[in-house]
């Protein structure tokens, strides 16, 4: 009970401000601006190689940007080295010391703060009774499963109530089933101690399911910020579109037609563009694949629609995917599977219909 | 904070323990390796008399007969005995590695025993077991009335080293045998290859490697050698004539330095072909599935000869040991195939009258043995773990004694430190510490190796968790990083003991008196009378007992390093 009472204390934010960061001539973070808000669980997403884990590793202090600084709970840390900076961090590889019981381990950051030896002995079991191991505190960590190692890196970081929660990957090592149970864990536990967290994955899933926001980031740039929502319906450019779910990313050109504008996708198709909705020329047309309609065409002239004809259909299930060419291009449109229903064979002619509101238009 | 303060580039600085650790291990290796090789190959480079430049000595070299042969005997030594080496290895790695066999284990370990005992210990014993007048000489000349020289001259030289050698050929091969994906095999086999040709033009060249890396060693180590000749009464080879050139003409005398050089220069040229001939030819075969050769069952006549193939090369291999049990126990062995009567009295000689060749044994080789480690431990994290300049350059420096034969540092420290005078009036170069710095440098190649093996296995993740829990460098240091190094530390200590605890070319060169002296040395004095030969065999069987119980003793280090790290 303690910790969470602690923990909900000092929950701080996290400031990063105009960080650059190159290891020689690899510029690897490049003007990296963000906020994390006290008490949010927070992500990094992105690619392998888009800088996420260095971003991490910066706020632990494992790695020193060559200019910007990041701020905790108000205090610029940028000088400070990382055993002196109170943010936790829990490895990919949980890196527990093989040569110290599970006890050993968790009561290890205490003793380094010199606490008294009865304080490290309660806060060493009331961590390790939050993770559920308390039975287990003897034990070598090699003894342990996957999933209970990950618990026990954990309790280490969290019991010496640490000012924000930096969790690299920690769902990598896991197989799909235990990564299920693992992340809900991890989503109550961050609940129930209110503490800030960062958490890094290359698995949008991942990140969708257990953050309140998530920043995605590619090329050592952070792309887009939001939650979960508001990224897969409204992303901020044709990255995120893709990174973030399927998404069908038609090229084109935006043209008048009529005193209208119109989208002339390549190969003719053409599409008014709704009056509000703003196009730059050379956007591109965006859209999820259950977003759109489709329809059995009667003709090949059908105007405010994109008309094309089916030429590959999977059953997945709840849905069916449909592949649809439209002149040069393809999209992909999933309808919900209804038992009984005819579904529209390859060949067909059909029309893809777009509500207005389900557009989008990104500069490539 | 303003905004230009933020955008001064920083870097991460290097803290000063650093440097100091560096400075440390920079000086020690300057001190006792660089300057003292560098010193004995500019005097091999300096005319005597004016003190100039000069080719001169080389050319005396090369103009002398005595030294043209010496040359010539030790690359004939050293290429026969990489060639004998490779007839007892291959067989045994082939053996073991390719058929279920019974005892592949035992050939294994029985096959490496040879390493743990001096090759020059050994060297009275054989002479008295295949020696002219030796047992297997007179039982072949009451059967047969023939006699083979075995040990007549160089051939003497080279079946020791042969025999103590050949486990570098057999450790080597059996490594790369057992990396070789068996779909390369059987791919060969699909189409159409066996037996030989399977062998000869698939398995052989895949193994090659391993083959060029043992045989090199091999090569190296016998062409360097000094103790081995000396003992035989060799003396037309090239470290034997450094050795006498020094002590019998003095440290003046360009020829030691001459030779010196020679020396360092065909052990690097050893090194080089080896790195040529391996080079781009790194078989990572073992990919996914089963690794090493699929292991057949033998049957019938193949069974038998493969038995008598590994008996014979076991029995000889083994044949030092036998000898020098014997002659350490014997009352009277000569001109007989066995002792006259059997006694304990050798052992009981050394003891008394000389106990302090194994208490300076046990003493230097520990001391180099620490040294070793400590210095091999601070370049490893240096070079793994910071960002200090020239941190490659020591662990080359380290590496480059490797090439340094140990008449060589033998010289150097003479020629450095002899002027170098201690509070007593006592020359540097022959105080007994020396000869534990000469010990420590030798095996500092084979401590750092194990250092950076163990330091490898430590995640660096496991530090930084360390320090994000609030433990600074140093005490990370003390609490995660030497705790989970100490295995690897510890094997690399006991390796470095045993092999300096019988290490002879250096020491040689260096002690002064014999009671300074280690172990091997009193050995080396006894075996020079008739009636020293049962106490020096007793000291050999002393030395033997030392080194095998350190090996085992890493061995087991080693294994249950291994098994601490998934069970526990």
């Amino acid at each position: 009970m303690a910790i969470e009472a602690a923990t909900r204390a000092k929950a701080a934010s996290v400031l990063v401000e105009d960080v650059n960061l190159s290891y020689g001539a690899t510029h690897v973070l490049k003007s990296i601006n963000l906020e994390v808000r006290p008490g949010e669980f927070f992500a990094f997403l992105g690619p392998s190689g888009c800088g996420k884990t260095t971003l991490l590793r910066l706020i632990a202090g494992f790695n020193v940007a060559q200019s910007g600084r990041v701020m905790v709970g108000g205090d610029d840390i940028s000088g400070l080295p990382p055993w002196k900076r109170d943010v936790g961090m829990v490895f990919q590889s949980y890196a527990l010391w093989p040569h110290m019981t599970v006890a050993k381990n968790v009561a290890f950051g205490l003793e380094e703060r010199k606490l008294p030896k009865a304080e490290i002995d309660r806060r060493v079991k009331a961590a390790l009774e939050l993770v559920g191991l308390a039975h287990l505190a003897e034990r070598r960590p090699s003894q342990l499963s996957g999933g209970q190692q990950q618990r026990v890196a954990v309790a280490r970081t969290v019991v010496i109530e640490p000012k924000v929660l930096l969790l690299d990957e920690p769902l990598s090592n896991l197989d799909a089933k235990m990564r299920v149970q693992v992340r809900r864990e991890l989503r109550d536990l961050q609940q129930r101690l209110g503490l800030t967290t960062i958490f890094v994955t290359h698995d949008q899933e991942e990140a969708n399911t257990i953050c309140d926001r998530i920043a995605v980031m590619n090329d050592g740039v952070i792309q887009q910020v939001g939650t979960p929502m508001e990224l897969y319906e409204r992303p901020a450019n044709l990255f995120v579109a893709g990174f973030l779910g399927a998404a069908n990313i038609l090229e084109g050109d935006v043209r008048s037609h009529g005193g209208n504008r119109v989208f002339e996708i390549k190969g003719g198709t053409r599409l008014p563009i709704p009056k509000a909705l703003p196009a730059d020329p050379g956007a591109r047309l965006v859209f999820r694949p259950q977003y759109a309609e489709l329809n059995r065409a009667k003709a090949a002239d059908d105007v405010d629609g994109l008309t094309g004809t089916v030429s590959h259909r999977e059953f997945l299930g709840a849905a069916v995917r449909y592949s649809v060419a439209l002149g040069t291009s393809e999209v992909t449109v999933e309808a919900p599977f209804r038992s009984g229903a005819s579904l529209i064979e390859v060949g067909e002619l059909v029309t893809v219909f777009l509500a207005p509101a389900r557009m989008q238009f990104l500069a490539s | 904070m303003t905004a230009a303060a933020l955008n001064i580039p920083r870097k991460p600085s290097i803290p000063l323990s650093q440097y100091l650790v560096a400075g440390s291990v920079a000086l020690f290796l300057l001190l006792f390796l660089v300057i003292p090789v560098a010193t004995v190959i500019i005097v091999a480079f300096i005319d005597p008399r004016s003190g100039g430049f000069t080719l001169v000595n080389f050319a005396d070299f090369v103009r002398n007969d005595l030294f043209r042969r010496s040359f010539g005997n030790s690359v004939y030594v050293a290429a026969m005995s990489v060639a004998w080496g490779t007839v007892f290895a291959l067989p045994l790695a082939y053996i073991t590695s390719r058929f279920q066999f019974r005892g592949a284990v035992l050939i294994q370990t029985l096959g490496v025993i040879p390493l743990i005992m001096p090759p020059f210990a050994g060297a009275v014993a054989m002479q008295l077991l295949f020696g002219r007048n030796g047992s297997f000489n007179l039982l072949l000349g009451d059967w047969f009335d023939i006699n083979v020289p075995f040990m007549e001259g160089l051939n003497g030289v080279i079946l020791l080293q042969a025999i103590h050698y050949f486990p570098f050929i057999l450790l080597n091969v059996s490594a790369a045998l057992a990396n070789i994906d068996r779909a390369m095999e059987e791919s060969a086999q699909n189409l159409g290859a066996s037996g030989f040709r399977l062998f000869g033009k698939i398995v052989f060249p895949l193994a090659m490697p391993g083959y060029v890396a043992g045989a090199s060693l091999v090569f190296i180590k016998v062409f360097d050698d000094l103790a081995t000749p000396l003992l035989l009464n060799v003396k037309d080879m090239l470290a034997p004539q450094a050795y006498l050139r020094i002590t019998s003409i003095g440290l003046s005398d360009p020829m030691g330095y001459v030779i010196s050089v020679v020396l360092i220069a065909v052990s690097i040229l050893a090194m080089w072909v080896a790195t040529l001939a391996t080079r781009g030819r790194d078989y990572a075969t073992v990919q996914r599935g089963g690794g090493g050769l699929a292991r057949r069952k033998m049957k019938g006549l193949d069974k038998l000869a493969a038995y008598g193939v590994v008996f014979l090369i076991l029995a000889l291999t083994l044949a030092p040991h036998a000898g020098l049990i014997l002659l350490s126990l014997a009352t009277v062995w000569s001109f007989s195939p066995l002792p006259d009567g059997f006694t304990m009295a050798h052992y009981g000689k050394v003891f008394a009258e000389s106990p302090q060749f194994i208490w300076n044994t046990l003493l230097y080789a520990t001391l180099a043995g620490v040294i070793s480690v400590i210095i091999g431990a601070a370049i490893a994290w240096l070079v793994q773990r910071t960002t200090i300049p020239g941190r490659q350059m020591l662990d080359y420096l380290a590496m480059g004694a490797l090439a340094v034969p140990g008449v060589v540092i033998g010289i150097g420290y003479l020629r450095t430190y002899y002027g170098v005078t201690l509070p007593s009036g006592q020359p540097l170069a022959t105080f007994w510490f020396m000869i534990v710095i000469a010990l420590a440098v030798r095996r500092l190649p084979y401590a750092l190796r194990a250092c950076t093996a163990g330091l490898q296995q430590v995640s660096p993740q496991l530090e930084e968790a360390a320090e994000s829990l609030g433990a600074t460098k140093a005490r990370t240091v003390r609490k995660i990083l030497l705790p989970l190094m100490a295995g690897g530390m510890l094997a690399g200590f006991v390796t470095a003991f045993a092999t300096a605890s019988v290490e002879l070319s250096a020491t040689m060169m260096l002690v002064q008196n014999t009671s300074d002296a280690p172990l091997a040395y009193g050995l080396y004095v006894y075996m020079q009378s008739p009636a020293g030969r049962g106490p020096g065999a007793a000291l050999g069987m002393i030395a033997v007992v030392i080194v095998g119980l350190c090996t085992y003793l890493s061995h087991w280090l080693l294994a249950r390093e291994r098994s601490g790290a998934t069970k526990h």
